[in-house]
C-alpha cells in the first residue's frame, strides 16, 4: 500500500505573477526574476499543510493546486 | 398582521442595515481591487488578502439578507417577497425597487459563481465578476431613488464616502490590471552574423 | 492471436512504409502493394495486443508505447482517434512526405486504431501549409467514399506552429480554441475533444499499425533492435549527401545512416539530433551511436521526430543556435511566465553573443544562469527543449562561443542551414 504525500503544484497558465503564494508561503515558494513561483521540490511538511492549503485557496487566479501523489515519487 | 411587529423597529432596522450594506459593498470592491492590483505595496498589510475580501463579502451578504428580510415583513413597506429578486414594477416605489431587486440578482450571482469557481473555467469566472461593477452603482440609485433618508446630510456624507472608495477601486483597477497581455512579447530581433 | 498473417510481401527489407518514387498513390495500387486490411470488427483487443508484442513505439517525438495509449483510451466511452500529421518542427518533413505519397497507408493505420478503441470518428490533422499532403490525403478519403468505405475521416488543417503538433495543443484546437498546450491533467487520453476520450497518435505510427494488423508483431521485429524495432523515417539535412527524408531500420547507427545518404562533410563537427526540439552532439561520439532512444541516452539527447542535421564545417555553431533560439522564443505560446520571459532573454543572450556584441561574458554568465528557471516551469516542454538545445551547443561549440566572446567569429559561411519559417502564423 503505497502512502500518498501533499505536493504543491502551480498551474503556470493560470499564474500571473501576483506573488501572493510566496508571501503565504515563504518556507516552499520562492518567485524568480519575474515575479513567477518557484515551488521547493518534495512533499509538503506537515507542519505546513494548513499555510499550504490557505495559499491554495487565496491566489487570486486559483493557479496554486494541491496534489496527492504516491510517497515515493518525486 | 403581527403587532409585534411595528413599523417603528422593522423599519429602522431596515434602513440601518441599508447604510451598512452600502458601507461593506464598497469596502468589498475596495479590497477585491487592493488585493490583486499590481500596485500593492510590500508593506500592505499581511491581512489584506482575498480571505479579508471573502469575510467582508459575507458579512456584506449578511446585512443585505437582514435589508432585504426587514424590507419584506415590515407591513409599512409593503414590499412583495418576490419583487425582491424580481425587478417588477411597483406602485409605490416605482424603478428603484426594481434597481433594488437587480442589485440583489447581480449580488447573488457574483456569490454563487465565486463559491463555484473551482468548477467555472477562468475566463467565464472572470467575466461574470466584472458584473461587480454594475451591482454596485445599481445598489447605490436603489438606495438613492428608494431611501427616505436620502436628502439627510449625514447618508450624503456615507454616499460620498462610498462613491470616493468605489471611484478610487475602479481607478486603480482600470490604471494596474494585471491582463493576459503582460505574457506577451514582440518576438526577438534575429540578429545577422557579425 | 487472431489477426491475419498476409503472406504478400513479407519484405524483411526497407522500405516499408515509403512507395517507390513516383508510384501511384491510389487505392487499386495500395491495395495492390499492400494488400487488403484485414476486417476487425471486433478484433479490437487482438490488434491491442498484437501492438504491444510488436513494440511499436510512438514515431511522433515521445516514443511512448503505443499499445499503452491505444489499451488506456480503448477504456474510455465514445473515443476518437485523430491522426497527427502536424509537423510543427521546421526540420522534419516525414510525416508530411508519408501523407502525400502514401495517404492510403495512413488511413487505414487510423482505421485501425479506431477499431482498437472502438471510435466512430476519426480526424486527420494536417498542417496548413502542407498542400501536397492535404491534397492527397483528400483525394485518397474521397477514393474510399466512393468505394463505399464506412469510416468517415474528417480533414483538418491547424495552423503552422512550433507547437501545434502537441497532443493537447491539438485537441485544444479542435475543440475551437488556439492550437496552444493545455495544463496537464486531463490527459487527452482521458478527456480530449469535446470531453471524450482521444487517441491522438502520429500518421506514421498509424501506418505501423497498418502493418501489423497486416503482417503481424513478428514481421514488424524482422527490423531493429530488441527494445525499439522496425523502422523509422528520418529527415536529414545540412552537410549529408542527399539531404531528404529516408526510411532506416531503428538503431542503426548514425554513421551507417549518413552513408546511406551519400557523401557528406568530412569535416563536420557537430550533428543536431531530434530537430529544433533537440540537440547538438559532436559529430565523432554520434558517429557510432545507434539511432534509438537506448543508443542516444549516453550522449544525452533523444531521437525525437527524427531529424538529424550535419552542421557543415565551415557554419558557426553559435550563429545557428542564436537563430534557432530566436525562433523558439518567438513560438512560444505566450501562455506561462517563465517561458515567455525566460526564452527572451536566452534568445536576447545568445544573439548579441553570436553578432559579437561587446559584453559577451555577462552574456554567457546570463544564458547560463537563466536556464535553471526555464526548465521544467512551463505546461508544456517547450521551454524545456529550448534551454536543452542551448545548453547543448555551450558546450558542443565552446569553441566557438570563445571566438566570439574574443569578438570574432571564425565561419567562413553565414548562409543560414537550418531552416527557419519566415512570417508569423496564427494560433487559431
Amino acid at each position: 500500500m503505497s502512502r500518498r504525500a501533499t505536493h504543491l503544484r502551480v498551474n503556470p497558465i493560470r499564474c500571473d505573477a501576483f506573488g501572493h503564494c510566496a508571501e503565504l508561503l515563504p518556507e516552499l515558494i520562492s518567485l524568480d526574476e519575474w515575479g513567477y513561483p518557484i515551488i521547493a521540490e518534495g512533499p509538503v511538511p506537515h507542519g505546513l499543510q494548513q499555510e499550504a492549503r490557505r495559499a491554495v485557496s487565496l491566489c487570486p487566479r486559483l493557479a496554486l493546486l494541491i496534489e496527492q501523489r504516491d510517497a515515493d515519487s518525486a | 398582521m403581527n403587532h409585534v411587529l411595528t413599523s417603528g423597529p422593522v423599519w429602522y432596522l431596515m434602513r440601518a442595515s441599508c447604510v451598512v450594506s452600502l458601507l461593506l459593498l464598497s469596502a468589498v470592491s475596495a479590497l477585491g481591487v487592493a488585493t490583486t492590483s499590481r500596485l500593492r505595496p510590500a508593506r500592505l498589510p499581511r491581512f489584506v488578502t482575498l480571505a479579508l475580501h471573502r469575510n467582508v463579502s459575507l458579512l456584506a451578504v449578511a446585512f443585505l439578507s437582514l435589508h432585504v428580510l426587514t424590507a419584506v415583513i415590515d407591513p409599512d413597506a409593503t414590499v412583495r417577497a418576490v419583487a425582491v429578486i424580481l425587478p417588477l414594477p411597483s406602485s409605490r416605489y416605482g424603478l428603484w425597487l426594481g434597481l433594488g431587486a437587480l442589485a440583489l440578482d447581480l449580488i447573488i450571482a457574483l456569490i454563487v459563481t465565486s463559491l463555484l469557481r473551482q468548477h467555472l473555467a477562468p475566463r467565464i469566472w472572470r467575466a461574470l465578476h466584472y458584473l461587480a461593477y454594475l451591482a454596485w452603482p445599481v445598489a447605490l440609485v436603489h438606495g438613492a431613488g428608494i431611501g427616505t433618508d436620502s436628502g439627510a446630510m449625514w447618508m450624503l456624507v456615507v454616499d460620498a464616502a462610498c462613491v470616493a472608495a468605489f471611484g478610487a477601486s475602479v481607478a486603480l483597477r482600470l490604471l494596474t490590471a494585471p491582463s493576459p497581455a503582460s505574457k506577451h512579447l514582440s518576438p526577438p530581433r534575429v540578429r545577422v552574423a557579425p | 492471436m487472431s489477426v491475419a498473417v498476409q503472406p504478400r510481401q513479407r519484405v524483411a527489407t526497407l522500405p516499408r512504409l515509403l512507395p517507390p518514387a513516383g508510384a501511384d498513390a491510389s487505392l487499386g495500387a495500395h491495395i495492390e502493394r499492400y494488400g487488403h486490411l484485414p476486417g476487425l470488427r471486433g478484433e479490437g483487443r487482438a490488434l491491442i495486443s498484437a501492438v504491444e508484442a510488436s513494440g511499436l513505439r510512438g514515431r511522433g517525438g515521445a516514443g511512448f508505447p503505443t499499445h499503452l495509449k491505444l489499451a488506456a483510451v480503448a477504456a474510455g466511452r465514445s473515443p476518437i482517434v485523430v491522426a497527427n500529421g502536424i509537423e510543427g518542427e521546421p526540420a522534419s518533413h516525414k510525416d508530411s512526405l508519408l501523407m502525400q505519397i502514401n495517404p492510403h497507408l495512413v488511413l487505414d493505420g487510423a482505421a485501425a486504431a479506431a477499431a482498437c478503441v472502438g471510435a466512430r470518428t476519426i480526424v486527420i490533422a494536417v498542417n496548413r501549409s502542407a498542400t501536397s499532403a492535404h491534397a492527397s490525403l483528400a483525394g485518397a478519403i474521397a477514393e474510399r467514399a466512393g468505394a463505399g468505405s464506412h469510416a468517415q475521416f474528417e480533414l483538418v488543417t491547424p495552423p503552422d506552429r512550433f507547437v501545434a503538433g502537441e497532443e493537447t495543443a491539438l485537441v485544444q484546437w479542435l475543440n475551437g480554441g488556439p492550437a496552444k498546450p493545455a495544463f496537464v491533467p486531463p490527459r487527452p487520453y482521458e478527456r480530449g475533444v469535446r470531453g471524450r476520450p482521444t487517441l491522438v497518435q502520429n500518421v506514421e505510427t498509424l501506418a505501423n499499425i497498418a502493418l501489423i494488423a497486416r503482417h503481424g508483431p513478428d514481421w514488424f521485429r524482422e527490423l531493429g533492435s530488441e527494445s525499439e524495432p522496425g523502422s523509422m523515417l528520418v529527415t536529414l539535412g545540412g552537410a549529408v549527401g542527399r539531404p531528404g527524408i529516408t526510411e532506416l531500420e531503428s538503431a542503426l547507427p548514425l554513421r551507417a545512416a549518413l552513408e546511406r545518404s551519400g557523401d557528406s562533410d568530412g569535416a563536420a563537427r557537430a550533428v543536431l539530433v531530434g530537430g529544433y526540439f533537440g540537440a547538438w552532439v559532436p559529430l565523432v561520439s554520434a558517429l557510432d551511436a545507434p539511432l534509438s532512444e537506448a543508443g542516444l541516452r549516453p550522449l544525452g539527447v533523444s531521437l525525437g521526430a527524427r531529424s538529424l542535421t550535419v552542421l557543415p564545417h565551415a557554419t558557426c555553431g553559435v550563429v545557428e543556435t542564436a537563430r534557432l533560439a530566436a525562433y523558439l522564443a518567438g513560438e512560444s505560446a505566450g501562455q506561462c511566465g517563465p517561458c515567455v520571459f525566460g526564452l527572451r532573454a536566452i534568445a536576447d543572450a545568445i544573439g548579441s553573443i553570436a553578432a559579437c556584441e561587446p559584453g559577451a561574458n555577462d552574456a554567457l554568465r546570463r544564458l547560463r544562469g537563466v536556464a535553471p528557471q526555464v526548465t521544467g516551469r512551463g505546461a508544456c516542454a517547450h521551454p524545456n527543449g529550448a534551454t536543452r538545445l542551448v545548453a547543448s551547443a555551450l558546450t558542443v561549440f565552446r569553441d566557438e562561443f570563445a571566438h566570439h566572446v574574443a569578438g570574432h567569429c571564425t565561419a567562413r559561411s553565414f548562409e543560414p542551414v537550418l531552416p527557419i519559417p519566415a512570417g508569423r502564423a496564427e494560433w487559431r
